[in-house]
């Protein structure tokens, strides 16, 4: 066997037992350390099929960002994790059956053998000067430039959506006005009341 | 390899470049204008809506593919788009009298609309299976949150989740599908993929996974259209959403949808015609039914439209199922015909909104003869026409559809129908009972203000007028194919 191959198989092998690991944890904080090893293995096999470029990007980008963010929300939101569970023996059973039918189904029609090495030609190994970056770029740039494109609009459409269903004016708003806070005088801040002293008013 | 890019072939992409632009534009207009002069975010969009419509016109006629096979440019998609941009105008002039009573009025609401039409225009122009995809995303993403802009309203806010997972559901079947027609041709090109299936060399394993990835892409279509089985999403949120909105994601999205349709369908799988065309006819069957039986039994008449609209899409699925240019036509001809009566059926509805009060039962309509005897009539020319009533346009719509699906041999497909649509007819008199016989519990108003008044005149006498001369339209429709 190739070092290649070996190095495939415990890529591959940590990938999927992370991901399986992953969704029976228990512990949230658990499962998401265990993706993060997941994402990472498979990060590992896009290096191998030279994708260098998707591999650092999906290391920076879910790893980096996305998984902070998840860690974030996990340690913020109180979830009682034994109210999620109730449910998951009695579903099981149902779960199983529709997931034995599914991959039945799919294992039916992708068997048929117009996948494999037989249908589709090998690609060719690049040589070590070959930048992914570079081609990755030209394309694009060029050919998919429109899609990028829409992409990027996608994008504009999430930030203007987060920001019109969460921004709220008024009172929620913590915002800071320098300019009153540097003009303020005592007497904003403060009022003298003169308490006439003597006999106190009996409370009802 | 090397790669190119013609920088000639923006001239074709025109409307969307403009479209886009002006969005931008609008979105920082709207940051650093003051609230008292709203008014200019809601006229730029009309404006840009205008321009746009009139670029896509003076293009017609032309036909190209451009951006290395992602972008089309032909009459059909420039016709789609002016019909397209006509009809995002006028939901928005009604949507103008509903923002204003209900204190919505917000500059995004305008930006987001305009949006999901640049997503549309995509989906119109798409020549590959990742511009489609993209071009139903910034469709979906802005209507889901067009929807949850009233979010003080808990039903609102339950709708756009609902609706969000289940657009999300139902993109996942869609993209399923494509990866699997993807896997199988090996090119995302529409073109391609039409000259594969074409090939007269196809092993019965390739057939079996062209069929599979079929049938995902007809689910994919069939829920965004709304039709029986994948329909559950629509009732509840036609009545969650905020009525303008319901109006806007009820009517313009169909003829991108449409089009979406025919870009997979007819384009690229004409070749599986036999197959998909077996399936539409199930859906079409259970829709037309569900559509008309559920309607009978609704007190709310956005719900009670929604069920409407189903059995709607189920007659525009039955002209696909015919096979012909004839009937491709004739199911655009519905489409546009549906859009028309849509729009002037909810702007009925919102012109009866006023400062603090929702317009949404049917008993709401009570007495309306008496207090605005011409809103009265066009409620009336809208309910004949969707009933299909003739003279009225409605009537043409379904009688096209029916002569198509007679002359391709489906006779009992077509008495089904039609019993079904004499069911229907019940409800939609119902409404016009309401409004003629009932009498009104308080003071009903219609406090509309006058270019709603106009459009909304204009709107019903269209569907008298179109459907004394329907002809032409139809033959427009037929020439786009």
């Amino acid at each position: 066997m190739e070092f290649t191959s070996v190095l495939f198989y415990v890529f591959g092998l940590s990938f999927v037992a992370s991901a399986a690991l992953m969704v029976s944890a228990r512990n949230t904080m658990k499962a998401a350390m265990l993706l993060i090893l997941s994402f990472f293995s498979a990060a590992s096999i896009w290096l191998l099929l030279e994708a260098e470029f998707l591999a650092v990007t999906l290391i920076l980008v879910y790893v980096g960002a996305v998984m902070v963010l998840f860690l974030f929300v996990i340690k913020m939101l109180d979830v009682d994790q034994s109210t999620l569970r109730a449910k998951f023996t009695k579903y099981l059973p149902l779960g199983i059956v529709v997931a034995v039918i599914v991959i039945a189904q799919m294992a039916l029609v992708l068997s048929a053998g117009q996948f494999g090495l037989d249908a589709v030609a090998e690609p060719a190994r690049h040589a070590a000067d070959y930048s992914n970056i570079t081609e990755l770029a030209n394309l694009l740039y060029t050919a998919y430039v429109y899609p990028f494109e829409l992409a990027a609009v996608l994008l504009l459409i999430a930030i203007i959506a987060a920001i019109t269903l969460v921004h709220r004016k008024g009172s929620r708003s913590k915002k800071q006005n320098i300019a009153e806070q540097v003009s303020v005088q005592a007497k904003d801040r403060m009022r003298l009341v003169s308490i006439p002293s003597g006999k106190r008013k009996e409370s009802k | 390899m090397d790669y190119q890019f013609n920088t000639a072939d923006l001239v074709f992409a025109l409307p969307e470049i403009f479209m886009l632009s002006a969005i931008s534009l609008i979105l920082l207009i709207d940051l650093f204008v003051s609230q008292r002069f709203q008014n200019l975010t809601y006229t730029l969009a009309q404006i840009t809506l205008f321009v746009t419509g009139y670029l896509a016109f003076s293009l017609i006629g032309e036909s190209q593919v451009i951006f290395d096979g992602t972008f089309v440019l032909d009459t059909m998609g420039s016709t789609f788009k002016v019909f397209t941009m006509g009809f995002a105008m006028v939901a928005l002039v009604y949507t103008r009298h509903y923002l204003k009573v209900h204190n919505l009025f917000r500059g995004e609401y305008f930006v987001l609309a305009l949006l999901s039409v640049l997503g549309m225009m995509v989906m119109i122009s798409a020549h590959s299976l990742l511009t489609i995809y993209l071009g139903l995303e910034i469709m979906s993403l802005s209507l889901y949150t067009l929807i949850a802009i009233a979010r003080d309203r808990a039903t609102a806010v339950e709708a756009a989740l609902k609706y969000f997972v289940l657009g999300a559901i139902a993109s996942g079947l869609l993209l399923y599908g494509m990866s699997m027609i993807y896997g199988i041709t090996g090119s995302l090109d529409i073109a391609q993929i039409a000259t594969f299936a074409t090939s007269a060399t196809l092993a019965s394993e390739q057939v079996l996974i062209l069929n599979f990835g079929l049938v995902f892409l007809v689910i994919g279509i069939a829920f965004k259209l709304g039709a029986v089985p994948f329909h559950m999403w629509v009732p509840d949120v036609y009545q969650g959403a905020p009525t303008s909105v319901t109006m806007f994601l009820s009517t313009v999205p169909k003829i991108a949808a449409t089009a979406m349709l025919v870009r997979l369908l007819i384009d690229g799988l004409g070749a599986m015609q036999a197959y998909w065309s077996d399936l539409f006819m199930v859906l079409a069957i259970l829709s037309i039914a569900l559509g008309s039986l559920v309607a009978l039994m609704q007190s709310n008449i956005k719900r009670l439209l929604a069920y409407s609209t189903i059995s709607h899409i189920g007659f525009i699925l039955l002209g696909f199922t015919t096979g012909v240019i004839e009937g491709y036509g004739a199911a655009v001809f519905y489409v546009l015909v549906y859009i028309l009566m849509s729009l002037a059926a909810f702007g009925s509805i919102i012109a009866l909104n006023k400062q603090g009060f929702e317009a949404e039962q049917i008993a709401d309509f009570r007495g309306l003869s008496k207090h605005s005897p011409w809103f009265a009539l066009i409620m009336l020319v809208v309910m004949l026409s969707m009933a299909g009533v003739p003279p009225f346009i409605g009537f043409y719509s379904k009688l096209f559809i029916l002569q198509q699906v007679i002359s391709a041999g489906y006779v009992y497909l077509a008495i089904t129908a039609v019993v079904f649509a004499v069911i229907s007819a019940y409800y939609y008199l119902q409404i016009i009972k309401t409004m003629y016989f009932d009498d009104a519990e308080g003071e009903i108003t219609v406090t509309a203000p006058l270019d709603m008044k106009v459009v909304l005149s204009v709107n019903g006498i269209l569907i008298l007028v179109i459907g004394i001369m329907p002809s032409y339209w139809m033959e427009l429709a037929i020439s786009l194919f």
